[in-house]
């Protein structure tokens, strides 16, 4: 009688207060992960979106340089003024653009896709949990957020545009560059610094405080412990990255000289500064954030790369310790290998070694990684379908990128190839058909989960085929060009240097490989194009798409899938308890070929 | 479901949660004020000989000012076992202590900036050097306590063995300055890192004080409804507050007596 005069009351204020909850504290100012987690996913793929467009409007200039760019063209005259032209991109406004690419698809695209908005909305409910530690600072992570990424977009319309340095902004040239762009890029990346710090925390403290009774940390889904790892490489590398944004916003503002040497020549004139910095120093704080950013952007990938692989082979994850062994080792290897994009700084031969040698044993706990997910497969009945698809597509093209990093992580070959073409190709391959795929693949996977609607099947594959074949066209050209000593960053594309402006000359770019550009500038734009059925399939299917039938369309067995779709605020209609590990597939002797974390029963380890 | 281990600890860990979060807070400050330091060090080394200056800050000031801080942590010690002792009164007025010393705190380091944005040093057209605050602006002259120096260098170590720092009123005609340029942050780089850190250092300080000036004031109500939260609470910021104290007992011996 007791208990029943109990829960009737709490029931209602539960339900009154769901019917209370406006527009805006519904869907705005929300505390609940999983609106947070999609307020992020939204934000992100926009910015997604943007950052492609601002490399349309780059490969347009290096493959026609100082045509103007058809269609944006006069878009950009309008917006930028004398640093476009009759609409034709100019060296500054290519550097600018140069630099908020990398910006935007880092800090404000891939991180808050892979590590917030996937952490937000699964992490929680895979371990269990009723929501994060600290909703709160939830929000306020998200908000911090939204502030930085305004603030850089801001940028683009101060005089003298935005940033220009690159996304590294390497002093003194981004301390003596005159746009204030570069103070409001220092500005907004104080607070996605603090939006990135807020969220590490909250993910550390709920996956730590928060596991549902019986999840032991071995019974951790492999997604959990990718993010886990990530959180703290956020928590720990991104305050120096802070730390050296403040001095060089004292540089800008202060006129102090940490980053800027003794005998500064600005424009053919002595600087007016009091002198004795280092410019070293900015490169070494920077890439102590820089590096560790690297696994920031690829191990919350691999974390769904595994989900999805352990639910479409219907097997358990081959090596589960080793996969979480090779994390944790992969995360502290991480914070020692950062001087390996230094090479030609002048930092010394001995520094050089020892940051070559750790490079080189950080490559081990990646094969792990890859290697048991390629294992994994072997003797699965796998399905094939489209998430699948894109973590089938994953695991090799991840091999290409990280295989591609070895020459680099050599002192000797990187004397060659820094700074090519070679270099971008590389990490575009762990991030684009890497990370960008794993982030597709997750979207397709969770999304039945989130709507109770699945994607659509054909268009999804579509999707897939089409980004798989242009994505390779775009970025295999580039390990060409960058080997025949294309250089990066030369806003008409290395034609100064090439074989057509002086012929004879040795090295000179050959005509086949500046015409490459060509070739890549239309691979683009058609890779652009296979994003179109991915855009409708994905808003169509909200309201459209085939009901998924079940809580669990999958037949999953981790606890996401044990809730209501979607799932309340709370998330679980009873706590779950946890009986056994992530991946009880196809176990012997059971009903079905897969056995939910919280399901008792005789298998139970 | 409602969130867990909000208030009591979790059994494995022995942490609730806000205490946690403010430790993993913590560990990613210590990056911060760690990475602060690294710079300091870097630059110190890589500066010319003789360029590092030393003497340029008083040290009864700084020392006085560590006093200040050091009492500061213990009464917020006194604060929160004031609160497990079931004691508000008390820990009413150990805070109050904590809020007035952090106060009394930036208004030593105000001083101290004060005093070094009003000190100059002047480049004269005869390759000396005059170095001081100003005491007078005349109209052809400047009145100034300090001293005039034939080499730079002189100005940088005013610990080396057998100087002895005489300032006194001296005048310099305007016609003769070349350039005068404040103690500021773009004077030297040992000024700019020492602005930077003891800046960063003081918004520390002046936000942990708005924090619990807060839970002294409108959010103590909570000691009539949630008593163990409102403790765990004190604890938290007062951890913080701790850091805060920890991180100037680093400033002080690196900045000041170094």
């Amino acid at each position: 009688m007791q208990a029943t005069t109990h829960a009737i009351p709490h029931a209602h204020i539960g339900e009154a207060h769901h019917e209370e909850a406006g527009f805006w504290s519904k869907y705005v100012f929300s505390t609940d992960h999983k609106v947070i987690g999609l307020q992020y996913g939204i934000t992100a793929l926009s910015f997604l979106f943007f950052g492609f467009c601002l490399m349309l409007v780059m490969r347009w200039q290096i493959a026609h340089p100082s045509q103007p760019v058809p269609l944006v063209g006069p878009l950009l005259a309008a917006t930028f003024g004398n640093m476009a032209v009759n609409g034709a991109v100019s060296a500054d406004l290519y550097n600018s653009f140069g630099a908020m690419h990398g910006t935007i698809m880092v800090f404000m695209a891939i991180v808050p896709l892979a590590f917030a908005a996937f952490g937000n909305y699964v992490v929680p409910l895979q371990i269990g949990a009723p929501d994060m530690a600290f909703p709160r600072v939830n929000m306020a992570s998200y908000q911090a957020y939204v502030i930085g990424g305004l603030i850089m977009f801001v940028s683009f319309f101060v005089p003298g545009g935005p940033a220009q340095a690159g996304w590294t902004s390497y002093s003194p040239l981004a301390t003596s560059i005159p746009t204030d762009g570069q103070t409001f890029w220092i500005l907004g990346m104080v607070f996605l610094i603090t939006s990135s710090l807020l969220g590490a925390v909250n993910f550390i403290a709920t996956i730590i405080q928060l596991r549902a009774p019986g999840m032991t940390w071995m019974r951790l889904p492999f997604f959990v412990w990718a993010q886990f790892v990530t959180a703290f490489l956020l928590l720990l590398a991104f305050p120096p990255l802070e730390a050296a944004a403040v001095m060089q916003l004292m540089d800008r503002l202060a006129h102090t000289s940490f980053f800027l040497p003794t005998g500064l020549a600005v424009g053919g004139t002595l600087a007016n500064i009091s002198g004795g910095g280092s410019p070293l120093l900015w490169q070494h704080l920077f890439w102590f954030l820089g590096h560790p950013e690297v696994y920031v952007l690829i191990l919350p990938a691999m974390g769904i790369v595994a989900e999805i692989i352990a639910n479409n082979t219907r097997k358990p994850l081959w090596g589960y310790k080793s996969l979480v062994y090779a994390v944790l080792i992969l995360g502290f290897l991480s914070f020692i290998v950062w001087a390996h994009h230094m090479y030609l700084t002048g930092m010394g031969t001995r520094v050089a070694t020892f940051f070559q040698t750790t490079t080189m044993i950080i490559s081990i706990p990646s094969v792990i990684i890859l290697t048991c997910m390629f294992m994994s497969l072997w003797g699965g009945s796998i399905r094939f379908n489209t998430p699948m698809l894109f973590v089938m597509a994953f695991l090799p093209m991840f091999g290409i990128g990280g295989l591609t990093g070895l020459p680099l992580g050599f002192n000797y070959s990187d004397l060659h190839l820094h700074d090519t073409y070679y270099v971008i190709a590389h990490f575009h391959y762990i991030v684009a058909p890497g990370t960008i795929f794993a982030m597709f693949a997750g979207v397709y996977y969770w999304f039945p989960k989130i709507t109770g609607r699945m994607m659509n099947e054909f268009w999804g594959k579509v999707h897939f085929w089409t980004s798989f074949v242009f994505m390779n066209a775009v970025f295999q050209p580039m390990f060409a060009q960058g080997m025949a000593g294309m250089l990066r960053r030369m806003a008409d594309g290395g034609a100064n240097y090439s074989q057509a402006k002086v012929p004879g000359a040795i090295g000179g770019l050959s005509a086949s490989i500046m015409g490459l550009h060509t070739y890549i500038l239309w691979a683009a734009v058609c890779l652009g194009l296979a994003q179109i059925p991915f855009i409708i399939n994905l808003f169509w299917s909200i309201n459209n798409g085939k009901k998924a039938g079940s809580d669990n369309p999958w037949q999953a067995t981790t606890l996401e899938w044990q809730t209501p779709t979607p799932p309340p605020h709370g998330n679980f209609a009873k706590p779950p308890v946890v009986v056994r590990g992530p991946y009880e597939y196809s176990v012997p002797g059971h009903a079905t070929d897969f056995t939910p974390q919280n399901q008792a029963g005789s298998t139970a380890e | 479901m409602d969130i867990p281990y909000t208030v009591q600890p979790r059994a494995d860990t022995g942490l609730y949660n806000a205490k946690l979060g403010i430790w993993l807070f913590l560990a990613s400050e210590v990056m911060l004020f760690g990475a602060l330091f690294s710079s300091y060090i870097l630059l110190r080394v890589s500066a010319p000989e003789g360029y590092w200056p030393h003497g340029w800050l008083n040290i009864p000031i700084g020392t006085c000012n560590t006093i200040v801080l050091i009492c500061s942590s213990i009464t917020t010690v006194m604060a929160w076992a004031s609160c497990k002792m079931n004691r508000f009164g008390r820990f009413k007025f150990w805070h109050a202590c904590t809020i007035l010393l952090a106060l009394t705190f930036v208004c030593i380091k105000s001083y101290e900036y004060h005093d070094k944005f009003t000190h100059f040093e002047f480049t004269l057209k005869d390759g000396t050097y005059a170095d001081g605050h100003i005491l007078e602006d005349k109209a052809d002259s400047l009145v100034i306590h300090g001293r005039r120096v034939a080499d730079r260098k002189e100005l940088f170590d005013l610990r080396a063995p057998g100087v002895k720092i005489v300032n006194s009123e001296i005048t310099i005609p305007k016609d003769q300055i070349q350039k005068q340029e404040r103690y500021g942050p773009w004077h030297h780089t040992y000024l700019a890192i020492y602005f930077t850190l003891t800046g960063l250092h003081a918004l520390h300080v002046i936000g942990g004080a708005i924090v619990i000036g807060f839970l002294w004031g409108p959010l103590s109500k909570q000691w009539q409804t949630d008593p163990e939260r409102f403790t765990n609470r004190i604890e938290v910021s007062g951890l913080f507050w701790h850091f805060v104290d920890l991180v100037w007992i680093f400033l002080f011996p690196v900045l000041y007596l170094l």
